[in-house]
């Protein structure tokens, strides 16, 4: 049996695609914003001298790292309005991205965190600074650098995962090519199609984070 | 004139311990320590590895806590409460043997961040005072670099200046030159020896004894956390009363 090739409808359909690009990298971009203050804010209370607040950080991380993500986002989408919030599913999704991107955020920063010599936390406690003023001022840099690359590969983990937000109709990329297989049924072409954009859009990412390590990043050290 | 150092009085003390006992778990670190220091003073603290001169240094500014006796810093008795330790922090200065300057800071960066944050200066004032104390320790044309293009002995003067940034009443050094190359120990020496001559109360563990016979008014040596013996350093160097401080002795000068 031979197939025929055929790339008319997602030649057709190319513009709607790179839209779906677009609604991809937005989501992607909404969700990192979300995750990496979950992840930074975590770290912090996750030492916070609250019992409680520690807890909650643990059992977040918990709950997200050990459950699939098609269920958080359903879990959001039909919570929220259970809870009077009802939103559209973009936005459902952006949370959903944001909370489970900040559940490995906060592991990850964790460990930088604890890679920062103590002898620079105790020279800015010696020098008046209070905790806070410590972590924000002092730690916070050199940790995220010592975690940079693996915060990268989670974030495009992140943009990745937004393909998932087709089971809600979010707009990006994987519900436009859904929309443009049922109408032709040329699912190779353009399952094809996307793959290789979602390449395209994995190498952009790991690009920017490159460019944002090099901006942030590149003080020397011994 | 050697056994006579009269006991400091209370009432003119910057520091001052009473009956400091400091636990690592069941490990007893300090033991009934006494130490007054007075306005001015300069102490040099010695003694083997191991017997608490950091711990000690460092209940002083409550990077450590003690389980029992009273640390009093310029008036202010050290407890638990935050702003106690706030304050006392406010007016002593620390460095230490391995520098711990901020990575990804600029010098500069460096010696303005405490001012800004804990002192409320603006950058202008911050960055005015953090110049004079750079240069004062001979490095002001390195302002702009990071710690790690700096040799070991520039980024010790860096922290010193750090320091002194905040305008402490009292600067603790911690073997401040026993992480840096012999060719370096003098330019960091000569700092604190700066230092001690414009006024500063100084306690400085160091077996740097050339320092401590130019500028220390008291040498006080510990070993297995207790303080066995406090005497001028002529007198501490020519006649050790303590076995342990002959003995210390002798495999100091050994090493030299
Ligand atoms: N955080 C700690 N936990 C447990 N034991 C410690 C700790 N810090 C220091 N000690 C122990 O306390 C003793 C005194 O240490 P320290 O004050 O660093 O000595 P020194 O500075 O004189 O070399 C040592 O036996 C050391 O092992
Ligand atoms: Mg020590």
């Amino acid at each position: 049996m031979s197939y025929s090739l055929d790339f008319g409808p997602v030649l057709a359909g190319f513009p709607d695609l790179l839209r779906g690009c677009a609604g991809t990298l937005f989501l992607a971009a909404a969700g990192m914003v979300i995750a990496l203050a979950i992840g930074i804010g975590g770290v912090a209370l996750r030492s916070s001298p609250v019992p409680a607040l520690r807890w909650l950080v643990i059992a977040f991380v918990e709950v997200i790292r050990n459950t699939p993500f098609l269920v958080q986002i359903y879990f959001v989408f039909f919570a929220l309005p259970l809870a009077g919030l009802r939103l559209p599913p973009t936005p459902t999704a952006i949370i959903a991205l944001g909370l489970n991107g900040g559940a490995y955020a906060i592991e990850i920063i964790r460990g930088g965190v604890g890679a920062v010599p103590k002898g620079q936390v105790e020279a800015g406690l010696a020098l008046g600074l209070h905790k806070r003023d410590v972590f924000r001022f002092v730690v916070l840099r050199p940790a995220l650098r010592a975690v940079f690359p693996s915060l990268t590969g989670q974030f495009v983990m992140l943009t990745l995962t937004t393909s998932i937000a087709s089971a809600i109709a979010a707009y990006e990329l994987t519900s436009v090519a859904k929309l443009i297989e049922n109408e032709s049924f040329r699912s190779f072409e353009v399952y094809g199609t996307i793959t290789l954009l979602y390449l395209l859009i994995s190498w952009l990412v790991m690009r920017l984070f490159a460019l944002m390590a090099w901006r942030y990043f590149s003080y020397p050290v011994k | 004139m050697s056994a006579s150092l009269s006991p400091p009085d209370p009432g003119d003390a910057l520091i001052s311990m009473t009956g400091v006992d400091k636990w690592y778990g069941s490990f007893h670190a300090l033991k009934s320590v006494d130490l007054q220091v007075r306005r001015g003073e300069k102490i040099v603290l010695c003694g083997p590895s191991g017997s608490g001169k950091s711990t000690l240094i460092r209940c002083i500014n409550r990077l450590e806590t003690v389980q029992q006796g009273r640390i009093v810093v310029d008036g202010i008795a050290l407890d638990d409460s935050a702003q106690a330790v706030d304050a006392v922090r406010r007016e002593v200065g620390m460095v230490f043997q391995s520098f711990n300057l901020f990575p990804h800071k600029t010098v500069l960066e460096n010696c303005i961040l405490a001012p800004m944050r804990v002192r409320k200066a603006s950058r202008a004032e911050a960055e005015a005072t953090a110049r004079t104390y750079l240069d004062r320790v001979r490095i002001g044309e390195q302002a702009g670099k990071y710690p790690a293009q700096l040799s070991g002995g520039q980024q010790q003067r860096v922290a010193i200046a750090r320091a002194l940034c905040m305008e402490p009443k009292v600067m603790l050094f911690d073997e401040p030159t026993s992480a840096l190359d012999p060719e370096m120990v003098k330019e960091v020496l000569d700092t604190m020896i700066g230092l001690a001559r414009d006024g500063m109360t100084m306690v400085c563990v160091t077996h740097e004894m050339g320092f401590a016979r130019q500028v220390a008014d008291r040498v006080i040596f510990m070993a297995e956390g207790e303080i066995l013996e406090e005497a001028t350093p002529d007198a501490f160097f020519r006649t050790p009363r303590h076995p342990r401080a002959r003995a210390f002795l002798g495999e100091i000068l050994a090493h030299h």
